[in-house]
């Protein structure tokens, strides 16, 4: 019990983030329209590339010999820049089209 | 001062992420928040491979990161820009299982460094804590962390495997797929997985490090299991709902590495992903749980089977009439559907529109919020054909229309314009906001076949007395209507 409390302890900033982030995340998209569902999915699913800098972190402290970690680490870092990348793209062009006749 | 400056760089990430989120659910400021958010990433990513250490190291193997980088950039935008506009969702998907497999990878790689701590040590003591570590506050520390690698794991596998079938049902190369007993079966599977991790978490040696493999492959099934059964027309629901669970994979990946701009992306687009899904649920007027058991797919022949509605007499329309039955009304309502995009006639559909408008007609379109194969679906595939914004009408807006409309020109749409979401409290259906379109003076409804739509239900305005059918797909059937218009 202690060793709980101690860990909840340590990692206290980390707890406030998450209870924080998830009620910002409710009310930042709280009153969206429903036409604009998709292109917001679509640049939240861009947003979630974030994970891509854990996958530079991973490639980056792999041991050079060690070839299964740094291939895996390759894929790693190549999917999450195409979620990255691709996400944005994709929804500038939905919002664009949006925009056009504006 | 390396490092703060890197803390300076995840602030500025996720500031910009919410308020690149905010900005993207206005229509005025959506395009730019999406800028805002694209910008800041890329200040998180370039701060963490220029800024980041650990132990006073630096990361290495610059060559990899930058090849990778590279390699999924030119993809990437190639991918983004060729696609068809009709293709986006199944696009959107794929990206996201992307990001889902990123997620788990990481966790195989970080679990990789585990295990080999592991068989250095006498791995034959019981209780794999005991073997690395000494205080039992870090085993405790050590303990949270393999956890984090399993949910990293399980999530983003799930994610991936998920997205990978909404993908595949989207371009129509998967079927459904449910066998007697899968919801029960996949309860199972799930908990069995939950469990073996947890298990393993608090007891891992060198001799059970097969199990870690063993949970990445059920959670793959798990995945494909869990979309299999719901119907494509939900695959919207379902890939707002697995862009959530990658969401809190890269919160795992924070959680990890105690980074901070990981930390709330993830959780930020977790929650927003969350609420966003049940938006959509409540557009379509289901609950979560219903799609999430997957309970709408699952019943859906039981539904249909246990419809035996009248098949009362239908009428059909000629073209010519069709066409002169256009052109001589005040006004005419377009209502796009599911039929419209598959049939990828929005080009031609705005052709009419012009045609129809040179001649005196007040042409506007009437835009359910769930038309097509995902809410907004509609209103990106007119703008590609260059409709006008401000000629399509919103549901509240239309169904004021309706009244005073000569003719609503239904192409493609079904359960959008069933009556029976009103008036009949036993249809599937029933409370869903519906397009009023039976309020207007005549209804020409273009269909393939007379066919149930995804409800899998009859739809009585098909048998209604304004109402005629006019049989085709949409974008042949639409050419003929253009042709027949311009001759008269």
């Amino acid at each position: 019990m202690e060793t709980i409390l101690n860990w909840i302890q340590s990692h206290i900033d980390i707890i406030y983030i998450v209870i924080l982030s998830v009620f910002l995340g409710i009310e930042v998209i709280g009153r969206v329209p429903s036409v604009l569902h998709t292109p917001l999915m679509s640049g939240a699913i861009a947003i979630n590339g974030v994970v891509i800098i854990g996958a530079i972190i991973v490639m980056g402290k792999v041991e050079p010999g060690n070839y299964v970690a740094l291939i895996i680490g390759f894929l790693a870092v190549i999917l999450g820049t195409l979620n990255v990348v691709g996400g944005f793209v994709v929804t500038d062009r939905m919002l664009e089209m949006f925009k056009k006749k504006k | 001062m390396e490092l703060s400056l890197l803390t300076v760089c995840y602030l500025i990430g996720s500031l910009t992420f919410i308020i690149g989120l905010k900005m993207l659910s206005h229509p005025d400021s959506a395009r730019k928040g999406n800028l805002v958010a694209a910008v800041g990433m890329t200040i998180a990513i370039l701060g963490t491979i220029f800024l980041y250490e650990e132990e006073g190291k630096k990361l290495g193997n610059y060559s990899w990161i930058f090849g990778g980088l590279f390699l999924g950039t030119v993809i990437g935008v190639l991918a983004a820009k060729k696609v068809k506009m009709t293709a986006m969702p199944e696009m959107v998907s794929l990206f996201n299982g992307m990001g889902g497999a990123c997620a788990a990878l990481i966790s195989v790689n970080e679990f990789g460094h585990i295990s080999k701590m592991l068989t250095v040590s006498t791995a034959d003591i019981p209780g794999w804590h005991t073997t690395i570590i000494v205080s039992p506050e870090e085993s405790v520390n050590m303990i949270g962390m393999v956890i984090t690698i399993f949910l990293g794991l399980i999530i983003g596998t799930v994610s991936f495997a998920g997205s990978m079938i909404a993908w595949g049902k989207l371009n129509g190369k998967v079927k459904d797929f449910a066998f007697p007993g899968q919801q029960v079966f996949n309860l199972i599977l799930l908990a069995g997985t939950l469990i073996t991790a947890g298990y393993l978490a608090f007891n891992l040696t060198a001799n059970n490090v097969i199990l870690f493999y063993i949970i990445a492959i059920a959670s793959l099934i798990y995945g494909v299991l869990f979309v299999l059964p719901i119907g494509g027309a939900d695959m919207p629901v379902v890939i707002s709902l697995l862009n959530s669970f990658t969401g809190v994979a890269a919160a795992c990946g924070g959680f990890l590495y105690d980074n901070q701009v990981m930390l709330t992306g993830g959780i930020l687009v977790g929650a927003a992903g969350t609420l966003l899904t049940i938006l959509m649920c409540k557009a379509m007027n289901r609950s979560l749980t219903n799609v999430l058991i997957g309970s709408f797919g699952g019943n859906k022949s039981s539904a249909s089977a246990a419809q035996t509605g009248p098949q009362g007499n239908y009428k059909e329309i000629s073209l010519s009439d069709a066409a002169v039955c256009m052109c001589y009304a005040n006004k005419v309502i377009i209502v796009p559907g599911y039929g419209l995009a598959v049939a990828q006639a929005q080009h031609v559909c705005h052709e009419l529109e012009k045609l129809l408008e040179e001649k005196g007609v007040n042409v506007s379109y009437a835009i359910h919020p769930v038309a097509g194969r995902m809410p907004g679906h509609m209103n990106v595939l007119l703008a590609e054909a260059d409709v006008s914004y401000d000629k399509l009408q919103e549901m509240e807006q239309a169904n004021d229309e309706f009244k005073t409309t000569d003719v609503v020109l239904v192409l493609g749409a079904n359960d959008v314009v069933n009556p029976a979401a009103k008036t009949d409290a036993s249809s599937p259906i029933y409370g869903m906001p519906i397009l009023e379109v039976e309020q207007a003076k005549t209804v020409i409804v273009n269909k393939r076949s007379m066919k149930p739509g995804y409800a899998g239900i009859e739809n009585e305005l098909f048998f209604q007395p304004k109402t005629s059918m006019l049989f085709g797909d949409a974008k042949a059937a639409l050419q003929k209507l253009v042709a027949e218009i311009k001759s008269l």
